[in-house]
């Protein structure tokens, strides 16, 4: 089986906050790792292929850097590595980003049986890539997967719902999306770490993938950022102190006044 | 990139059922109509539309347009999508709207991209620029730290998706009418790539937390996930619900189906009480639509403090069980 593995290298958001002067995010030394969903659909790939053979190849868009967030998978047990960054790809909202890596993927030499994606990133926690990405490529689309089995001539699929879950027999090839309750990823091994830090991680650009110029990058773009704001305050807003009792018996009034209990 | 004068809702619906987030989208549909003065239109695509169309020209559609066909009763991606884009390609509208619902975040993205259009997901605010006719979609952005408005100045149709419970409905009225389209999209070429072959509807246990009048939440303040009980405690005493931050269910605390934020749920209770949460974006984006908002927590720099009507500075494994206490003392 060759499984293909999208991964996104995002900020630790959980440690981002916001300075409410500037309107700022502060970003310094905020750590930088894979996004937490494409763990999951990282090890759905490696489950797979611990069962049914085959290569797990992972592919990152993103600055150099995302160069990490590749070796760190290799260290959890991917085969291969690609990168995917040029300066032009650079703004490229969820519409770019697809149609960037849809060609990244054609790219590749042997064919593809399943393309996986964390279900949402949580930088922007669009969800939007992995459904573009399994259009552009021509492929059927289940999001939310829970798991994922082989059948005769595909798969079969488990989706997470507003309500419950769906099962699905889809063909192969087919994109999913992960959710994370689907697993948990296995540590990364002693021997897999060094082989990772010395893995050859192949870079491919804009004269690789060879884009259409304008579906690629800001101009390639859809969406605009228009503005950024810290979120507003609310007016009116009461601040109880004191000892506990004291406090809680002056809401409950307040809450009777207002007839909400 | 001339587009016609419609604002479209998309009219989710599985087996002759229109989703709850449909009506929500057309009042506020409805309001942006208003401002634009473009014409309110609900895109239906379904086996067999006419029993829901009165439902919809009550939320305020002026125009349904109806696209029947047998493969159109419960939801196929390749199907809705081919049939949405179809219609949006021969009718061109300005906007369109779905819900951001396991069906809106698979059919807005594949329809997205099948034309080259803008799409913004799971928008918390909805404007209309008069000046630039232009759709303003505002959401949480960077992991919900900070808020971004988004614009798509130069493909049409502008397209956001909008989680339930963000904006509340309003009926126009019982028997309100309009103008019925219908529109055939022929789906006989499109392959079966997927079928679904079981549908099941779970009730998840005690967490109706979008039903909930109350509800009470704990975050990481609560130091430990034993804590918890505190938090069942005052959610018990007042018949609500227990919600939870990202944070908590990330730490394996608590299951996600408590979770309220983004990338939980959306719940729009008369009383929110967030317990030990310290509130970012991520979070707020998911509870700020609550009437009344009560915040405890011991940092009174939290921003959860920014959003609350009442704000409880002190320790939470005192007030929540005094807060229990005399509730429960008040019930009796």
């Amino acid at each position: 089986m060759n499984i293909v593995v999208c991964i996104k290298q995002v900020p630790d958001s959980d440690k981002v906050t916001i300075d409410r002067e500037t309107n700022r995010l502060n970003r310094a030394g905020v750590p930088s790792i894979i996004n937490p969903f494409d763990e999951n659909a990282l090890e759905m790939a490696l489950q797979l292929k611990d069962k049914h053979g085959g290569k797990v190849t992972v592919i990152s868009m993103g600055p150099p850097q995302a160069e990490q967030a590749l070796r760190t998978a290799l260290s959890h047990g991917a085969d291969e590595a690609i990168l995917i960054s040029d300066r032009k790809f650079g703004g490229a909202d969820t519409w770019a980003t697809s149609y960037t890596i849809t060609l990244a993927l054609k790219k590749l030499t042997d064919p593809v049986d399943l393309i996986l994606f964390g279900k949402q990133a949580i930088d922007g926690d669009t969800a939007q890539v992995g459904p573009g990405v399994a259009h552009f490529y021509g492929v059927p689309m289940i999001t939310y997967a829970m798991s994922c089995d082989v059948t005769e001539t595909g798969y079969r699929v488990k989706q997470v719902t507003d309500h419950g879950y769906n099962v699905w027999d889809v063909e192969k090839p087919a994109a999913l999306t992960v959710v994370k309750e689907a697993n948990e990823l296995r540590m990364p091994s002693l021997k897999k770490k060094m082989a990772a830090k010395k893995a050859e991680i192949p870079c491919w650009g804009f004269d690789d993938l060879n884009p259409e110029e304008e579906k690629i990058g800001l101009a390639g773009s859809p969406t605009k950022v228009h503005k950024v704001f810290a979120p507003p305050v609310k007016l009116n807003k009461e601040t109880l102190s004191g000892e506990p009792a004291e406090m809680v018996e002056e809401l409950i009034f307040k809450l009777r006044e207002k007839k909400v209990i | 990139m001339s587009a016609n004068k419609e604002i479209w809702v998309y009219a989710e619906q599985e087996n002759g059922k229109l989703a709850g987030v449909v009506f929500e989208l057309l009042s506020e549909g409805r309001k942006l109509a208003e401002k634009s003065g473009y014409t309110l239109c609900a895109l239906l695509a379904s086996a067999d539309g006419k029993p829901m169309h009165q439902q919809l020209f009550n939320y305020g559609a002026k125009k349904i347009y109806n696209v029947e066909d047998s493969k159109l009763v419960t939801y196929q991606n390749d199907y809705f999508a081919k049939a949405v884009h179809t219609l949006i390609e021969q009718e061109k509208p300005e906007i369109v709207l779905y819900g951001a619902s396991t069906i809106g975040r698979s059919l807005a993205p594949t329809v997205a991209v099948m034309g080259w259009a803008g799409l913004t997901a799971d928008c918390t605010e909805l404007d209309f620029d008069t000046e630039r006719e232009i759709l303003l979609q505002t959401r949480p952005a960077f992991g919900g730290n900070i808020m971004a408005t988004i614009i798509c100045p130069d493909h049409r149709p502008q397209m956001a998706t909008v989680r339930s419970n963000v904006f509340k409905k309003e009926k126009v009225g019982e028997a309100e009418s309009g103008e019925v389209v219908e529109v055939t999209v022929d789906l006989s070429g499109i392959p079966e790539r997927m079928k679904r072959v079981e549908s099941v509807v779970e009730e998840v246990n005690t967490v109706d937390l979008k039903a909930a009048d109350y509800i009470v939440s704990g975050g990481r303040g609560i130091g430990k996930p034993e804590n918890f009980k505190l938090v069942e405690g005052l959610a018990n005493v007042l018949g609500g619900a227990v919600g939870a931050s990202r944070a908590t269910v990330d730490a394996g605390w608590i299951s996600h189906h408590h979770q309220v934020g983004q990338t939980g749920k959306t719940v729009c209770p008369l009383v929110y009480i967030a317990c030990g949460i310290s509130g970012a974006i991520q979070h707020l984006a998911g509870m700020q639509s609550a009437d009344l908002i009560i915040a405890i927590n011991k940092d009174p720099d939290a921003p959860i403090f920014d959003v609350a009507d009442f704000g409880l500075v002190g320790d939470l494994h005192d007030i929540v069980p005094e807060f229990t206490k005399q509730i429960d003392a008040l019930k009796a």
